[in-house]
């Protein structure tokens, strides 16, 4: 048991700084993808049932594979700060670190992915 | 912190059922929470009949006349009977309000009382609210200044004033914090709405000097942005306060000082 005031209970170790540029981020990301979601789904829905080197010929146009790449780094962004808040909401202590460090990870590797996979279809 | 697992004794049981009134035609059934530090019984739910026709309109006169006429230890916080005082909160009919304001009239069925939630219990309604008055003492709930103090007072303009208002309403009462989910979870270091709701009567107030720091003391991802917008503490307001706006405008004010 601490013999801590109440106070000091309440002030714990004062305040981080940090929660204004992560709101301001989900901010961001939220307006961007009100605008790039559904241009993806557009360009992304007319080429469904295409060739695969229509898809190519699709893709290689750029204005086509920076609307993707653009929705695919905000889209994993946004998710990533939604997750942080859930993770921190719901988990304490060094497994708060240890599953936002596994989130973060997760996040980057989709978005290399998608990123790598986009560029091969663009530049074939 | 959250907590999935009950602490041990908590499971609430059936508890006393005490006799009807006799001879009485106009009879309401209360059940309501059971605890004593006492003991080492579960908390439990007791049940009451009253007699409406001799019982005020009030759920806090129904309290009164419970203690008063059937079964005296039964404890509950009250003072003003008017709204004011904040003391006499609790989880009537599953919302968090006052007792003293809540008409016996706006409840369906049997009424059902129970201490604020998610709060360690004193004893049977009363909540231990020792964290939340830390809390609140810790936004600086008072006017903080520099220059030196004016001969008079401190002149504030009426546009600047009416700012306060659905501020300086708030009666401490902790309905709205004890029905944050946020709170429920992270209650240790989210502030909660009362307490943000003060501190931004603060910030906005024009004679105070301390807004940076207010607001340097306030950016934190636990004690401001645990807030997710989900409205329950303006819902629950028993003043009609809505603090969920009060925490918006303080994001805002911290963001439009950075971009």
């Amino acid at each position: 048991m601490n013999y801590l005031t109440d106070r000091k209970r309440a002030t714990g170790l004062g305040a981080g700084h940090t929660g204004a540029a992560h709101h301001w981020l989900t901010i961001a990301t939220s307006i961007s993808l009100a605008i790039l979601v559904p241009l993806f789904i557009f360009t992304f829905g007319y080429a469904v049932g295409h060739s695969y080197e229509e898809v190519l010929a699709f893709y290689s146009n750029p204005c086509i594979a920076i609307i993707t790449a653009l929705c695919l780094v905000g889209g994993i962004i946004h998710l990533k700060t939604e997750v942080d808040e859930a993770v921190e909401d719901y988990i304490g202590g060094i497994k708060r670190k240890l599953t936002l460090i596994a989130v973060a990870g997760f996040c980057y590797a989709l978005m290399a992915t998608g990123l790598f996979a986009l560029l091969k279809l663009a530049i074939q | 912190m959250v907590q999935f697992n009950l602490p041990k004794n908590s499971k609430i049981v059936t508890g006393k059922t005490w006799p009807k009134p006799e001879g009485a035609t106009n009879v309401r059934k209360f059940q309501i929470y059971r605890w004593s530090p006492d003991d080492d019984k579960n908390p439990s739910v007791d049940t009451y009949f009253i007699d409406m026709d001799k019982c005020g309109p009030m759920v806090l006169d129904a309290l009164i006349k419970i203690k008063n006429e059937i079964d005296p230890t039964l404890t509950f916080r009250r003072s003003c009977r008017e709204g004011i005082c904040g003391s006499c909160a609790m989880n009537i009919d599953g919302i968090n309000t006052l007792a003293c304001i809540y008409g016996l009239d706006e409840i369906k069925g049997d009424v059902r009382i129970f201490p604020l939630p998610h709060m360690p219990v004193v004893k049977d309604l009363i909540p231990d609210l020792t964290h939340f008055y830390a809390q609140h003492a810790s936004i600086m709930p008072w006017l903080e200044t520099k220059t030196n103090r004016p001969e008079k007072e401190w002149r504030q303009s009426i546009e600047d004033r009416k700012k306060l208002d659905g501020l300086y309403e708030c009666v401490m009462c902790a309905s709205c914090s004890t029905s944050c989910p946020s709170y429920w979870w992270n209650g240790d270091e989210y502030l909660g709405p009362a307490a943000l709701l003060h501190a931004y009567r603060w910030i906005i107030d024009s004679r105070d000097e301390a807004t940076g720091e207010r607001l340097d003391e306030l950016e934190d991802s636990f004690k401001l942005y645990r807030c997710h917008t989900i409205m329950n503490c303006a819902k629950t307001c028993p003043k009609g306060l809505n603090p969920a706006a009060a925490i918006a405008h303080i994001k805002k004010m911290i963001l439009d000082r950075a971009h």
